[in-house]
């Protein structure tokens, strides 16, 4: 799309800080999230879910449940759509999320659905599960990602693989991505050093606090009522349609406040269930997942196994790098291989790449979107390696990256040349950070990583609709996951010229607007900012049109500032400017309503970089590693509201503490999620983290007329090498295992001791 | 299986209602008081989400059954504002962005006040290790430690 030059100056609202306006409803407790809505005479749901890692559903009785009291409606895979076809890859996507919200002939990971039960009370439709009786014919399961490509492996499902991947591979590899250029092996060879290392992650869950809940109302007439905790409401619209034989448009979907998501709420689990269980019971639905449900049937990460190799001269030159990244992304295929490898080496400028990726099938949850989805483990591993190299070649870490670093006009590791990028700024301010040279003490050691995500645009709509009174009011159709509705109203203030408290944003219904994808991709504040400026400029035209009615003089001769319309030179006639009020106040009788709109796919989210910088103390006898300060630099392209750009820094680096350190799913041999909640899955908790300390960049997106960048996800993309790098310097051992839980870091120090 | 009487009184109202003896105080607050300001993360105790006071005791309420509300004062964060007025720590959290979700704010706000009315000078430590039980997921805790700490220092001032 093009833009002119973004404004990146003489800004009046865009850039301060005021009060968001969810917050009061937030701190008084009548926000309502997912699962705080009821309609009259609405029924409870409960899912019965596979106790098995892998087995066939020979066969499915429910009479008992069906007749027990308050029993409504029982439902299986029968009673959802049939008409959804099975496809390779990620072209079968509807099927895979049909299969992966109802089972079909198989259960695929222990939590899979089976069946579903509506009852009058939450605790009827509990007890009504255990009435229904299953005839399991239990399976060969695997869950690891390396044994599930190794040949013997049991298979989950035959044609899942694309035309991608290459011939003689296991049937669970169900997609495959190379990328990079130059001449690898050359470039090896021209080295001083090089390192050569495999790196494993575990699956971490985006541990949003609000389990996933939704009201659903379905006549046979076709017509439903949604409302659910989602990352985007036309997508579960959309899905819903399809896995239930709707048209789209009589589906009407509503977002609740979203208590979290991460990427972990961008599809959908159990809406469908809930509007089959409404559609044969004729009666509205609630389903809430409990926490247990959320850990073993919603997506978690990938887990990952990753091969690193890189070359650097004497002097700290980059020769070459490769990566091969398996990631193992649950029994259907989407595990982000291709970001991971994409991702990998983006931060650095280099001759000769090579990056391959696969996606690996096993009987785990079908994994989702978490956060810039396949680069932390990406960089976990690659920017170990780096660390390796500095060390060994007694370079300084951050003028190591900085040498070789991507910057404005480079060939990015993944293809396309990097428009403006800050990655360098990102580094010099680190560098320059009193934080860089504050001394350690004994057993303490510092750690610096780089991080890297693409972010994204997508289809968007938004309306902007003044009122009589002067006041503006802004629909848009993204789910506000990080204070997106301030961030709106402070751009729709900068345009209109009018205070930031005279606007109000809300988060339209599937209805009110054309598609909007769903909030991920930190797509928020650049797509949907981007449409609302554009919305805003919309109105002003047609405010500057009522202008020049009145004044008897062509619209060109009127130009917009400050909230006024003026006249926009001596030529154009001496008027006394009008203010957007005195425009609107009398808008029914000079030509109606004023709506600014603006519906698009814009396609120039500017990519955007991170560096990290932490300090870490190991307990060489309990192995536990405190985490003694922390620094987030990152570029914005333009922080709309520096305090929630600053609150995605510090949350991104609190989830990627906790990823580095304690987080993951263990599965037992028998396939079964051993720690499905949280006092086991440990998500970070206060007394664990000190103060986040942020800098904000602002290096200009060409692609948004004020220059914003995503910064929802660049956040966690640093954060595990960083803290691996700063506990390798603390104990002198390298872990190559995430998460660095204490029992690893102390056998890693008793071989080290051994060896 | 019958039903349990209860009469409790909640933010300062006297209520009843009906509830199955498996029923928690938390199912009994959002499902049959329309109090939905208590959230429910985890249902085990875990998160800190349903955190309300009884008899001034800071509990988690999805631990505690509802039948247990006899007789009981309880306090949930609807009940904080006093009027039109924000309590003081609610007013601190919309100004230091200490929320983002807010699915963790009404507990956090009411463990916080729980911690406050025991504690008025905590430390940084204190208040970490007392909020130890309240997960926030979105906000690394760093602007909800900052809005605590200024709050208590305020109330300090103003006493
Ligand atoms: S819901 Fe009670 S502690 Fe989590
Ligand atoms: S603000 Fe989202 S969990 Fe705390």
């Amino acid at each position: 799309m093009a833009l002119d030059e973004p404004k990146t100056t003489d800004f009046k609202y865009v850039g301060t800080r005021p009060d968001r306006p969810d917050g009061f409803d937030k701190v008084t407790g009548r926000a309502k999230f997912g699962a705080d809505m009821s309609a009259p005479g609405m029924l409870h749901a409960a899912i019965l879910r596979s106790p098995h890692a892998h087995a066939r559903i020979l066969s499915i009785d429910t009479s008992e449940a069906e007749a027990m009291k308050g029993v409504k409606a029982v439902v299986t895979r029968a009673d959802f759509s049939k008409n959804v076809p099975f496809e390779s890859g990620l072209s079968g996507e509807f099927w895979n999320i049909l299969e992966n919200v109802m089972a079909g002939e198989k259960a695929l990971y222990d939590g899979h659905a089976v069946a579903a039960v509506a009852a009058t009370s939450a605790l009827d439709a509990r007890d009504a599960l255990k009435l229904i009786k299953v005839d399991y014919e239990v399976l060969p399961h695997v869950t690891d990602v390396d044994a599930a490509m190794a040949s013997g492996a049991p298979v989950l499902r035959k044609g899942a693989a694309d035309s991608s991947v290459p011939e003689g591979l296991h049937p669970n590899v169900v997609r495959y991505h190379e990328s990079g250029h130059g001449d690898v092996e050359a470039g090896f060879t021209a080295a001083d050093l090089v390192i050569e290392d495999s790196f494993v992650t575990e699956a971490t869950h985006q541990g949003y606090i609000e389990p996933h809940a939704c009201l659903a109302t379905l006549g046979s007439d076709g017509k439903g009522e949604l409302w659910c905790t989602t990352q985007g409401h036309w997508h579960a619209q959309k899905v819903c349609a399809a896995l239930l034989d709707l048209e789209t448009s009589q589906l009407r979907v509503t977002a609740s406040e979203i208590g979290g998501g991460f990427g972990g709420k961008t599809t959908v689990f159990i809406e469908p269930v809930a509007l089959a269980l409404a559609r044969k019971a004729n009666r509205s639905v609630k389903l809430v997942m409990n926490r247990s449900e959320v850990f073993r049937a919603t997506g978690p990460t990938s887990s990952t196994s990753m091969d690193i190799k890189i070359g650097m001269t004497k002097d700290g030159k980059i020769t070459a790098a490769k990566g091969v990244f398996c990631l193992q992304g649950g029994a259907f295929p989407g595990a982000p291989c291709d970001e991971s490898a994409m991702c990998a080496f983006a931060p650095y400028n280099l001759e000769n790449v090579l990056q391959v990726g696969y996606d690996v099938m096993s009987n785990r949850p079908k994994q989702a979107a978490y956060r810039a989805p396949g680069s932390p483990m990406a960089a976990f591993a690659v920017e170990s390696v780096i660390d390796e190299l500095c060390k060994k070649l007694n370079l300084d870490p951050i003028d190591i990256r900085l040498k070789n670093a991507a910057h404005t006009g480079s060939k990015s590791s993944f293809g396309p040349r990097f428009d403006a990028i800050g990655l360098v700024e990102t580094l010099e301010a680190a560098k320059a950070h009193p934080h860089y040279s504050a001394p350690l003490k004994p057993g303490q050691g510092r750690g610096i990583s780089c991080g890297f995500w693409f972010n994204h645009g997508g289809e968007t709509a938004v309306s902007l609709a003044l009122s009589e009174d002067g006041t503006a009011q802004i629909s848009v159709g993204t789910p506000d996951i990080g204070g997106s509705r301030a961030s709106m109203a402070l751009m729709a203030a900068e345009e209109l010229g009018i205070p930031y408290d005279h606007i109000r944003c809300t988060i339209a219904d599937t209805a009110t607007l054309g598609y909007n994808e769903i909030s991920h991709g930190s797509r928020v504040t650049y797509a949907s900012g981007l449409a609302t400026i554009k919305a805003a400029r919309d109105a002003v035209e047609k405010l500057c049109k009522r202008a020049a009615a009145k004044w008897g003089i062509p619209e060109e001769a009127v130009k917009w500032q400050d909230g006024f319309a003026v006249p926009s030179g001596p030529n154009a006639g001496d008027f006394d400017p009008i203010p957007l009020k005195d425009l609107t106040a009398d808008m029914g009788a000079t030509g109606g309503p004023i709506v600014g709109h603006f519906e698009a796919s814009p396609e120039g989210a500017g990519v955007s970089f991170a560096t990290h910088l932490v300090d870490a103390e190991v307990d060489p006898e309990t192995g536990k590693t405190e985490i003694l300060r922390y620094t987030v630099v990152q570029d914005a392209g333009k922080a709309i509201h520096p305090t929630y750009v600053e609150g995605q820094y510090q949350g991104g680096a609190a989830q990627g503490i906790g990823w580095a350190l304690n987080e993951e799913y263990i599965y037992g041999d028998d396939g079964r999620l051993q720690n499905a909640g949280f006092l086991d899955y440990r998500i970070p908790l206060a007394s664990d983290l000190p103060m986040i300390d942020t800098v904000i960049i602002e290096v200009p997106n060409p692609g948004h007329p004020y220059g914003v960048r995503g910064v929802g996800e660049t956040s966690i993309c640093p954060p595990l090498a960083a803290i691996a790098n700063a506990v390798s310097a603390a104990s002198g051992v390298r872990l190559r295992q995430l998460p660095m839980s204490p029992p690893r870091i102390v056998a890693a120090l008793k071989n080290q001791s051994n060896g | 299986m019958s039903k349990i009487h209860v009469s409790t009184t909640v933010n300062g109202d006297e209520v009843e209602f009906l509830c199955d003896p498996r029923e928690t105080l938390l199912d009994c607050l959002r499902d049959k008081l329309n109090l939905t300001g208590a959230k429910e993360g985890c249902g085990t105790g875990d998160c800190g989400a349903c955190s309300v006071t009884l008899d001034d005791r800071l509990v988690c309420s999805c631990l505690v059954l509802g039948a247990e509300a006899e007789g009981k004062t309880v306090s949930t964060v609807e009940g904080m504002a006093e009027g039109e007025s924000l309590h003081p720590l609610q007013q601190k959290f919309i100004e230091y962005a200490a929320l983002q979700c807010g699915i963790c704010t009404p507990g956090i706000l009411v463990a916080t006040k729980a911690l406050l009315d025991k504690n008025p000078d905590p430390t940084e430590s204190e208040v970490r290790y007392w909020l130890a039980g309240n997960l926030c997921r979105c906000t690394g805790y760093d602007k909800i430690i900052r809005a605590i700490m200024d709050t208590a220092a305020d109330l300090r001032e103003a006493s």
